[in-house]
Order: C-alpha cells, then structure tokens, then sequence
C-alpha cells in the first residue's frame, strides 16, 4: 500500500517538476497507455485462466451493473441535495 | 474514444489467451503485473502532475465546488454500500472497493487485483466500465430529470476526460469547469481511496 501512494506522490513530484519541458508530457502520455495496455492484458490473462473468475462471469457481470447503478444513483443523490440545500442552484 | 476501445480490447484478448489455456504452460509470473502496476501508477503520477490544468483548477478554485467531488464519493461510497444488501457474495468491503473506483476503471481494477484478487478486480474493471457508459448514454435523461449537476457526479473520475465532451454539451460552459475540478479532484483521490478501503483494518 505504502509503495503505491509512495509512486503516485512521487510521480506528482516528478511531473510538476518537468512541465516546462514541452514534449514529456506527449511522451508519458503514451508510456502510460503502454502500461495500461499491457496491465490491461496481464489481467486478462490472469483473469480468463482463473477457472473461478470464468464460472462465475454470469455473477460478476451482475454484480458489475448493480454496483455501477449504486454508485450513480448514489452520487446523483447526494449531488442533488448539495445542489438544494448549499448551491442553491435552479 | 479510441481508448474506450483499445483498453477493453485488450482486456478481451487477455480474457480470451487466458481462456484458451494456451499459456497454462507458460503463465506469466504474478511479478510482471506488480511491476507493469508500479510502472502505471509512478507514470499516472506524472502525467497529474505534468498537466497544468491540474494545477490551474487548484488556483481558481471556488470552495463551494470543492462540496462537489466530496458529495460524489460520499454519494457513490453510500449508494455501493446499500447495493452490499442484495450482493451477498460480495462482502462490504468489497463493494465499497470496486464503488471507489468513480468510474477510473484501470487504474482502481489493477490496484484491486494486487491487493485482494482477481474476481473481485473483474468487478471493480465492469462496474467502473459501466459507469462511464453508462453516464455518456443516459446523460440527456439524468440532465433532464437530475440537474445539471447529475451528470457530474454520475462521471465521478470521468468527468474530467472520457465523459467530458457530453457534459459539455448538455450543461455548458460553467458546468464543465466543475466538471474538470471534481474530474481532477476524484482522479487524484481514487488511488488513495481504493487503497484505504482494501486496507483498513486488515
């Protein structure tokens, strides 16, 4: 855990320190998506030969939506009281 | 867009190398995906801390719309935690887990499957996945009846990049400044949060 937020931070650190410089961020922009394409794959693989993940795709699939309308209806709520109640928006 | 779908595409051919058992002999070793994670989050770091509107938000910023992304991951957090009702298989935990991902579906799914499993990480990948989609098909229905904030907060993380161009076309100008702040705000905070939840108290 402490590695990860250790990384971003520094990762942060290292960005903000190198903004002046105009192509690096075009350039990490695109190691970025080699990383997540290729952590994309890894875990497809890891996932589609896990024959627990695969029996179950049908009940995560489920889980997945339910978990998604949660989250929206969840957010859109709370939004719309802070919008009544604080903002006072129309 | 074309990310939306080169990134699936090859979570698909994984899926599908992983089904057809061919690499049953040659699995590639657990370390490749920690340091291909290492690697992705230090470069996520520097392209949040390369991009200026990251920076600028920060400087103009109105702190009543700071109640924005806050009400967005109390929201999300608290619509996850009743769906753990009618997900008995899941556990609390884990739903709050994949719910945190606010709609950043790569990085909070890789950070799942390093710190819990693989089942679970499917999980947070679709519902975070479905959230995005489902935010960009709905929008017009969810400004109509919801606001013009609701689009906002069904983005979450989103509502920065992915999801920002239907924000803007059906809320306007003021509304996708808010939407870019709470978008930056989430983004940074995804990582922090999904790691908190997975680890509190274990």
């Amino acid at each position: 855990m402490s590695i990860i937020i250790a990384l971003l931070v520094t990762g942060i650190i290292v960005g903000f320190s190198i903004q002046k410089i105009d192509k690096l961020a075009l350039i990490n922009l695109k190691l970025l998506n080699l990383a997540i394409y290729c952590m994309l794959l890894l875990l497809g693989i890891s996932a589609g030969s896990n024959e627990k993940v695969i029996r179950n795709l049908d009940h995560i699939g489920s889980q997945a939506i339910i978990i998604a309308i949660g989250a929206i209806a969840g957010s859109i709520a709370i939004c719309w009281l802070l919008s009544k109640l604080i903002l006072k928006d129309k | 867009m074309r990310g939306q779908i080169i990134m699936p595409a090859f979570f698909i051919i994984g899926l599908i190398l992983g089904l057809s058992g061919k690499l049953s002999s040659y699995t590639p070793p657990s370390e490749w995906t920690t340091y291909t994670l290492y690697a992705m989050i230090f470069l996520s770091g520097i392209s949040i801390g390369i991009d200026k509107k990251s920076w600028e938000v920060f400087k103009n910023l109105n702190l009543k719309v700071l109640l924005v992304p806050v009400a967005i991951i109390i929201g999300s957090l608290g619509g996850v935690a009743l769906t753990s009702f009618v997900l008995p298989s899941l556990t609390l935990r884990e739903t709050l887990a994949a719910g945190a991902g606010l709609g950043y579906y790569s990085l909070s799914s890789i950070i799942i499957s390093e710190l819990h499993g693989e089942a679970l990480a499917l999980v947070a990948l679709l519902s975070n996945l479905i959230r995005e989609i489902l935010t960009i098909v709905l929008a017009p229905m969810l400004v109509n009846y919801f606001g013009k904030l609701s689009i906002i907060a069904s983005g979450g993380a989103t509502s920065m990049d992915t999801t920002l161009p239907v924000i803007l076309k059906f809320t306007g100008k003021d509304y996708a400044v808010i939407s870019v702040i709470s978008g930056v705000i989430l983004t940074l905070v995804v990582p922090f949060l999904v790691t908190f939840i997975l680890t509190i108290g274990t």
